[in-house]
């Protein structure tokens, strides 16, 4: 099957505005005889399934939290950017796409990317008339802020909340369908399955967490926005439900997998501390504005934050501000973390376990004073305290990267349709705008993007050429389905070995750290290809899953998803290899630059690498999608 | 460290349920109180045991799915953080903890400590929106609004629904959470064209799901996350008897 | 009027009602206190029993007075429907009682407070209104002119030990009861603001010391006088 993105014909920045009109309408009386399912209730899925609702469509919408407003969207701390260039610092909608398509490192798709720049302002005016409560200033108009090392500010903020705002809104529209009845809700449930009939997607199987019952949806056209695996490293910001089951079930039935070994390592998170921790997390990239990190130059073992004032100025390596001086501290996530581990991999890291760096607010408290700082990262400053029992006002902050952000994904047309017809993937699911790195304050930017500005359109399209008969749930696609899932269950059931899902979870997370996390080489992805085909064979013998399916049974979920994370390692360990290049968040080590910078090859990668499934045990088969770029020159990012 | 612990089982919500007493050892005071209780459940797992169901999701204090009522208070002995973001510092070696499923008639128990907090959503769909739909919405910046409010719109707006507030209240009232929500778009200029129907009608649903009364003790605001004070339940008994007297809905 | 039945019968409009009715019963108790006081005066209970009669011959004081038995008696209806929601909205206990020391033991213990009250406004009214109210009192002249001895009563009442103490340890409670209703009745109005809540919470602490110990203080100086 030949991949074909569907990209309009024209100009750049006229290619959305043509498709849109070309796009077939559904006449607003017809409507209401189509169904559609979205998975996931995060910024992409409220705001998709809200948006359906308000066209009139009928729509499930399914979200395994208690509660939709619980979809980890919410952690998203620093902000949303949008060109609205409300500040008059030379912002534009075609700077915002430069700025997105450079920090991905050329790795993304033009085309889609100018979308996401021109509808960010619309997202913006939607949200204020929500009643998102962003940051304002004296005047009352809006606050902006620069974020992630862009020149200019463009970021819109509520407090560190603002991904909890952003999702609070698309939640309340989307309470406000499921009050006209137009969207039905159905929380903690889980989608286990994608349900293909005569090639296109019309259902999902799903199991109710409560009850365990299996249950069968019918519908027109299905959307997956059910979020990154960054969980497959076991450790990582994603929250403890993050999952890639329901992505990845749809790659077996058939839909491509994206570039799944792109994968963003966020620099400032909390160090491990310890082998009982379950989840790392992220303090706002905005403290890398004031704060300056650094490691001794001599390497000094175990060094306590609490001492870090023994070391001499002059003793002190800012390594950031040393080799990036026209960006310092503000480089790029991929560069800033990528360092981090060099310094740390030299012996030069801090704190117990030596994997951990300074962020040092001395200077800039005594440049703005102690309330400006705390004015500014105060509840940051009391989070991290809680978390470790330093006090950052004292003494430095240390921080490591985490695994925070997946660029690949759900391979998608320009429509954002996978290669299934109707199976649709959004945000974080897919893999499409951010290319090999995703620039700060751009994913919520995303998900709102394809859920209120590019589905409502696109899905239209599809749908206007499908007959409005529904398929029953007897149909025995779905009966099939339900079985297989059944099957499954009933086999994870029954092992009863010896080993727990998380031991085998923290196993997987360790191969993928190690070999295929901040830095990979074919010798390594080599060795985690076996490790994990070992591991994958090991579970399905040795695992051990309690309970029965006919109940709350939290250790079958996680069993369900770790099997998936576990098949998924492989893929992205068979794309890491794949890509000797260097690009973005994917450092090869064998394709680097005379001074360590990422290297890339643009006249053999320059593509979107999708994987096609192949069969239990199999390897997947590589398409690719070439990528042209027609209004960027592809230059060696510098942040020099 | 060592610990005694004092779990509340209940199989499914028509168990009867009871406490259950585990030993842990060797906590680390690094860990966060959900690590604590992942080792429990580890061991119990090895053991053949069923695991301590809890909810919990993004573990960074903001998505309000934990809860838990740890030795007679909501998130736990620490104030303004939830269950999630507690230590094992803030206790000690040797200490007995209790730890009981948000109690209320509107929260009834699904299974251990994980409660059904869907009244809560229904409350939202009962009014807790500005009615507009995707596109056709003015420009962002078209309506200034004072610095001021827009803070306290967002003091309000920052309630993370854990549903602490009905869990420490003696009456389950649900209150502050309704209020926040009421509060936040009361301040804003976009919640102005619904604003009376918007109060009656989620105050309606709030009745209708089975909280308790507000008696002003102030022990919701003690115990939120968030810290959303007693000022935005009185600015919801404004609005409900404003919306009362003035609305045209009889 | 539907809409205004369901407004007072919903939650917020019981409340309303407490508050209401409650700022009416905070206003009654500081002219009962004033009249109360005249007990004190020293002059062989002239001041009190010129008083007590009057206000029970001017109409408009029957008036109030009729108002002020019915607010009683709608704040402690209201406060009973509102305790029987409240106990059911938590069916099932918390085996950990509530750790909290940051609201006040009156305000979660209103309703037990308002029961001691209402058994002292009944031992109350029977005690003294009663006997005031259907003429078993002895006359007193002053200055020619006949009026019921009140005094007489109250001064043999508060000169037994149990009776005063009895008063004086109702008293506290009403401290209490007052002490977290003051302020709530302004939160349940909706008046809640920086400026001016904390002067309202000061005021109302203030307002129930002096109310509890104005009344208090009688049956102790009585008794003391013997």
């Amino acid at each position: 099957m030949a991949l074909d993105s569907k990209i309009p014909e024209g100009p750049l920045a006229d290619k959305w505005t043509s498709h849109k009109f070309k796009s077939k309408l559904v006449n607003p009386a017809n409507k209401r005889k189509y169904d559609i399912i979205v998975v996931g209730t995060g910024l992409a899925g409220a705001s998709a399934a809200a948006s359906f609702g308000e066209l009139g469509y009928n729509v499930k919408s399914f979200c395994f939290q208690d509660s939709p407003r619980r979809a980890h969207s919410i952690a998203a701390q620093g902000g949303i950017n949008a060109a609205k260039n409300y500040q008059n610092d030379g912002d534009s909608v075609f700077r915002l796409f430069y700025d997105t398509i450079k920090g991905g490192d050329y790795r993304g798709r033009e085309a889609n990317i100018h979308r996401l720049a021109e509808v960010s302002v619309n997202i913006i005016d939607q949200c204020v008339a929500q009643g998102v409560p962003f940051a304002r200033d004296y005047g009352g108009l809006l606050d902006n802020r620069s974020f992630g090392g862009a020149q200019v500010s463009r970021t819109f903020y509520a407090r560190g909340q603002t991904g909890q705002q952003l999702l609070l809104g698309a939640y309340s529209a989307l309470s406000r369908q499921v009050a006209t009845g137009k969207v039905k809700l159905y929380a903690r449930t889980e989608m286990l399955d994608v349900v293909i009939i005569d090639g296109q997607a019309r259902g999902i199987v799903t199991r109710n967490l409560i009850t365990g019952e299996i249950e069968s949806h019918s519908a027109h056209a299905v959307v997956l926005a059910t979020g990154g695996y960054g969980n497959v490293f076991f450790l990582s910001t994603n929250a403890m439900g993050s999952n890639v089951t329901a992505a990845w079930r749809a790659h077996k039935k058939g839909a491509f997998f994206g570039n799944p070994c792109y994968t963003q390592i966020h620099p400032t998170c909390i160090p491990v501390s310890g082998d009982h921790q379950s989840k790392l997390t992220l303090m706002s990239e905005s403290l890398r504005n004031d704060g300056r990190i650094w490691v001794p130059k001599e390497a000094v073992k175990g060094l306590k934050a609490a001492d870090a004032a023994k070391i001499a100025e002059e003793d002190r390596d800012y390594y950031l501000e040393r080799k990036y001086p026209a960006f310092g501290n503000l480089v790029p996530r991929d560069v800033a973390s990528r360092n981090a581990k060099q310094m740390c991999d030299a012996g030069k890291g801090v704190g117990a376990t030596g994997l951990a760096v300074f962020l040092d607010f001395s200077d800039a408290i005594k440049r703005d004073g102690l309330e400006t700082i705390k004015g500014k990262y105060g509840n940051l400053f009391d989070m991290y305290q809680q978390i470790t029992g330093d006090n950052p006002y004292e003494m430095p902050m240390m921080i490591y990267p985490a695994v925070h952000y997946t660029m690949g994904g759900l391979w998608v047309d320009y429509n954002l349709m996978t290669s299934v017809p109707g199976l649709y993937a959004a945000g974080e699911a897919n893999f499409s705008d951010h290319g090999a790195n995703r620039l700060g304050a751009s994913a919520l930017m995303q998900g709102l993007a394809d859920g209120y500005f590019v589905l409502p359109y696109t899905i239209g399209d599809y749908l206007a050429n499908m007959p409005y008969d529904k398929i029953p749930t007897d149909h025995e696609a779905f009966q099939t389905a339900e079985k297989e899932v059944k099957d499954r269950i009933q086999k994870l059931l029954s092992i009863n070995g010896t080993k727990t899902v998380d031991d085998f979870h923290k196993e997987l997370g360790h191969i993928m750290w190690e070999h295929c996390g901040m830095a990979r080489n074919a010798e390594g992805l080599k060795l985690a290809k076996e490790k994990i085909k070992a591991l994958r064979e090991e579970f399905w013998k040795n695992v051990k899953v309690l309970g029965d399916n006919e109940e709350m049974n939290m250790s079958l979920e996680k069993a369900n998803r770790v099997a998936d994370f576990i098949e998924l390692g492989e893929l992205m360990v068979d794309d890491a290899f794949n890509r000797r290049e260097s690009c973005g968040g994917h450092f090869r080590e064998e394709s680097q630059t005379p001074e360590g910078e990422a290297l890339r090859i643009d006249d053999e990668f320059s593509y979107v690498a999708a994987w096609e499934y192949q069969g239990e045990g199999q390897d997947a088969k590589l398409h690719k999608e070439e990528l042209e770029f027609e209004n960027v020159k592809l230059t060696q990012r510098s942040y020099k | 460290m060592n610990l005694k612990l004092k779990i509340w089982r209940q199989k499914n919500a028509n168990d009867k349920g009871a406490f259950e007493s585990y030993d842990v050892s060797d906590v680390s005071p690094d860990m966060s109180f959900l690590e604590m209780l992942d080792v429990l459940n580890e061991d119990l797992s090895r053991d053949g045991k069923d695991p301590v169901h809890f909810d919990h999701d993004c573990r960074e204090g903001i998505c309000g799915m934990c809860s838990l009522y740890i030795n007679g208070k909501p998130h736990g002995p620490k104030d303004a953080v939830t269950t999630c973001q507690l230590h094992m510092r803030s206790f000690k070696d040797g200490d007995i903890i209790v730890i009981e499923p948000w109690r209320a008639s509107a929260f009834p128990v699904h299974k251990d400590l994980v409660v059904d907090r869907s009244s809560f959503d229904r409350i939202i769909q009962a009014g807790g929106y500005v009615n507009v739909n995707t596109g056709g919405v003015p420009d962002a910046n078209e309506i200034a609004i004072p610095k001021t409010i827009a803070d306290q719109a967002m003091d309000a707006a920052q309630c993370i629904g854990c549903g602490a507030c009905v869990a420490a209240c003696k009456n389950a009232s649900a209150m502050l959470f309704t209020a926040a929500k009421v509060s936040q778009l009361a301040l804003l200029p976009q919640g102005q064209t619904e604003r009376h129907t918007r109060v009656e009608r989620m105050v309606a649903q709030m009745e209708e799901e089975g909280f308790g009364n507000c008696t002003n003790t102030g022990a919701c605001s003690a115990v939120c996350p968030k810290e959303i004070g007693q000022e935005h339940i009185a600015r919801l008994n404004r609005e409900y008897i404003g919306a009362k007297a003035a609305s045209d809905n009889v | 009027m539907s809409w205004f039945t369901q407004s007072i019968s919903g939650t917020i409009g019981k409340k309303l009602l407490m508050s209401l009715t409650g700022l009416f019963l905070i206003l009654f108790l500081v002219i009962h206190l004033a009249g109360n006081l005249q007990l004190l005066a020293g002059d062989g209970g002239k001041a009190f029993n010129i008083y007590a009669y009057n206000m029970a011959h001017n109409p408009l004081i029957k008036f109030v007075s009729y108002g002020n038995f019915f607010f009683i008696l709608v704040h402690i209806i209201d406060g009973i429907i509102l305790t029987r929601q409240n106990k059911s909205a938590r069916k099932v206990k918390y085996a950990v009682s509530t750790n909290d020391s940051k609201s006040s033991w009156a305000s979660k213990n209103m309703a037990l407070l308002g029961i001691i009250i209402l058994v002292f406004i009944i031992a109350h009214l029977a005690g003294f209104w009663y006997k005031f109210k259907n003429g078993s009192l002895a006359d007193v002249v002053y200055d020619g002119v006949t009026y019921p001895n009140g005094y007489e009563v109250v001064s043999f009442a508060f000169s037994q030990p149990l009776y005063a103490g009895f008063y004086v340890i109702c008293m506290v409670f009403l401290g209490f009861h007052l002490s977290h209703g003051f302020s709530s009745a302004f939160q349940t109005l909706g008046l809640n603001h920086k400026k001016y809540t904390p002067f309202i919470k000061k005021l109302g602490v203030l307002y129930s010391i002096l109310v509890a110990a104005g009344f208090a203080i009688i049956p102790i100086v009585m008794y003391l006088k013997g």
